[in-house]
């Protein structure tokens, strides 16, 4: 079956010829016009069509948006705030980026129509300290929309006002965790809070009830409060509503981002198709489907059950090849949609060395508060490098996963699942490539393998 | 501490965007790092000062978040993606190629102190690796030989001779 079209909801005028980040682009465009009508209804109202909607979170966990928005303590009496997650920091993920950069406008008015949905008078934008041009780029987006009354004191002359400000992080990976954002936004380590009670819709920033939404997410509100909840609920697929954006790297000839309705593209055609499929002379041999720390797929492997069509249970038999690029197919196949980041490796790689690359990524970025993720995520860096550099043993595959089966659960927050669910795949689906790597590692490397560790 | 009246400026004024002071202590740490080049024990405690609390609050942000240093780098900073799309691709070479060139170590300032090569962690743009980013500037699809030219761009605007391999 040929790969639909894209459907390029938020990325509609990335790379569009003459479209530029100021204000006038964005104006000329419609922009704004969704604002305008939004902070003439009720705020309940624009709630509504986000829970309508369907839409699931696109930081990485795909909670549905209008549920986190009504767990938020509106009863307190204390400020509410909106802390917008710019922190992409997710290895194989350059979404936001390009949000960011292209087409800043969409992004804050997404935040405004939140903020007013919401009756919040501030906002932060939380970008990565990596993103400097990024960070400029918003500082004169907010200032050109407060200067034409869609920031600041009385937007539109409602008497409705909301300031919003970009802070720049400075190269924690952690800081993308909700609450680890929150504490380096307070000026501390970001150490993750413990959940319960440090819920950011009750206790967030400043002990305030807070919303964190990633940038995509809040781009889709702006798309759902112009054509209303119900019609975006029948983009994409049941429970997985609306566009989401792939982002593609590695071993394809067309690497790059593609926004398609959820679950309305299989990773095959992704790949083949759309991706222009693998290098000359290769195959494909692994694929992580949403982002470093989601667990591999083989190619080759079945994945097999039951799931839910409509009100029916259906069977289902799939390659990685047929797995529908959504929240819950993904979820079915072992693995996750993550933040949509697809890192595809082939036949040249190791998987040994690749996993030692990831396993120094997440030693690097610990935060070091809980002991199991702490030391595991050392270790399996420190074992995966001797095997690279050192002494392989074929005991080491089972070693890895020891180690990795003693983090998950145990820790304040899900970095301690997303070191381990790398070596817990990899070390359960390439078994034989760790058992036999000391053996590989003698024969002399081919040209253009690239080193990973 | 001796800050530029514009850095001076800035402080000022950022403080004013957030209810509670300590939270500027990022935006302060960036400020004072781009007007001095890094954060000595002076600015620590100067910040501190500035944000009313005390100088381990500064200093426990320095040691944690990475993009912030203690000792000085090199004139220009070169830091290379180290993580999987980038390695897959051949960031490892890329990153040996810029060592190379400037005949340094991985973040080691290079003789006559004109960069510090450094690996980092993903960088947020898989699509277009290896990628590298030159102080505050991306650059895209960096293999060996456009480290090369990039290197040979550096040296002529420092007025290193170009070409020494």
């Amino acid at each position: 079956m040929p790969a639909p079209e894209q459907h390029r909801l938020i990325f509609r005028h990335i790379d569009e010829v003459g479209y530029s980040n100021d204000l006038a682009c964005y104006l000329a465009n419609g922009g704004y016009e969704v604002l305008r009508k939004a902070v003439q209804r009720k705020p309940e109202e624009l709630v509504d069509e986000v829970k309508k909607s369907g839409l699931r979170g696109r930081g990485g966990a795909g909670f549905p948006c209008g549920v986190k928005w009504s767990l938020l303590d509106r009863k307190s009496g204390k400020p509410i705030y909106l802390v917008v997650n710019a922190d992409e920091s997710e290895p194989g993920t350059f979404k936001d980026r390009y949000i960011i950069h292209k087409d800043p406008h969409q992004l804050i008015e997404g935040i405004m129509i939140t903020c007013f949905a919401n009756k919040v008078e501030r906002a932060y934008i939380y970008i990565r300290g990596e993103f400097p041009d990024g960070a400029k780029i918003l500082e004169k987006a907010i200032a050109e929309a407060r200067a034409a009354g869609f920031a600041g004191p009385n937007i539109l002359e409602t008497g409705y006002g909301c300031e919003i400000y970009v802070h720049r992080g400075a190269g924690a990976y952690i800081c993308g965790e909700e609450t680890g954002l929150i504490e380096s936004l307070e000026g501390k380590r970001p150490y993750p809070r413990i959940k319960p009670p440090y819920f950011p819709a009750v206790l967030g920033l400043y002990q305030c009830p807070t919303i964190v939404n990633n940038v995509e997410t809040l781009c889709h509100v702006k798309h759902i409060a112009g054509m209303g909840g119900e019609s975006y609920s029948r983009i994409g697929t049941p429970g997985n509503t609306g566009t989401r954006i792939l982002c593609v790297s590695g071993h394809v000839q067309r690497p790059g981002y593609y926004e398609f309705e959820v679950g309305k593209v299989t990773m095959g055609q992704l790949l083949n198709e759309v991706c222009g499929g693998p290098l000359p002379g290769r195959t494909f041999k692994a694929v992580i489907p949403g982002g470093s720390s989601a667990k591999v797929l083989r190619f080759g492997e079945r994945y097999k059950g039951k799931r839910k069509v409509g009100a029916e249970m259906v069977d289902f038999d799939w390659g990685v090849e047929d797995i529908p690029m959504d929240f819950d197919s993904l979820a079915l196949a072992g693995s996750m949609g993550g933040s949509g980041g697809v890192i595809v490796m082939d036949d040249s790689t190791s998987m040994v060395e690749a996993l030692g690359n990831i396993n120094a990524f997440y030693s690097h970025e610990s935060c070091g508060q809980c002991t199991p993720c702490r030391e595991g995520a050392l270790w399996m860096k420190k074992i995966t490098a001797r095997m690279v550099h050192g002494e392989a043993r074929p005991e080491d595959g089972a070693l890895l996963k020891s180690v990795a089966d003693q983090i998950a659960g145990r820790t304040i927050c899900a970095f301690g699942e997303a070191c381990a669910w790398p070596t817990q795949s990899f070390t359960a689906k390439f078994g034989d490539e760790f058992k036999g790597y000391a053996q590989a590692k003698k024969a002399p490397r081919p040209d253009g393998v690239a080193e990973l560790v | 501490m001796n800050l530029s009246a514009e850095t001076l400026r800035r402080i000022d004024e950022v403080i004013t965007h957030y209810p509670v002071k300590r939270s500027a202590a990022l935006p302060l740490l960036h400020f004072v790092q781009e007007d001095q080049g890094h954060i000595s024990n002076e600015a620590v405690e100067w910040i501190a000062e500035r944000l009313g609390l005390q100088p381990i609050n500064i200093y426990e942000l320095v040691t944690f978040y990475p993009m912030f240093r203690q000792k000085p780098i090199g004139r220009r900073h070169i830091k290379v993606c180290r993580t999987l799309s980038c390695a897959i691709m051949g960031g490892y070479r890329t990153c040996s190629e810029f060592q190379r060139q400037f005949g340094t170590g991985l973040g080691e300032v290079s003789p006559g102190g004109e960069v510090t090569v450094e690996f980092v962690e993903c960088l947020a743009s898989c699509g277009t690796a290896p990628v590298v980013m030159i102080d505050d500037e991306l650059h895209e699809r960096v293999d060996a030989a456009k480290a090369r030219a990039l290197s040979d761009r550096i040296k002529s605007e420092s007025g290193i001779a170009a070409g020494t391999r």
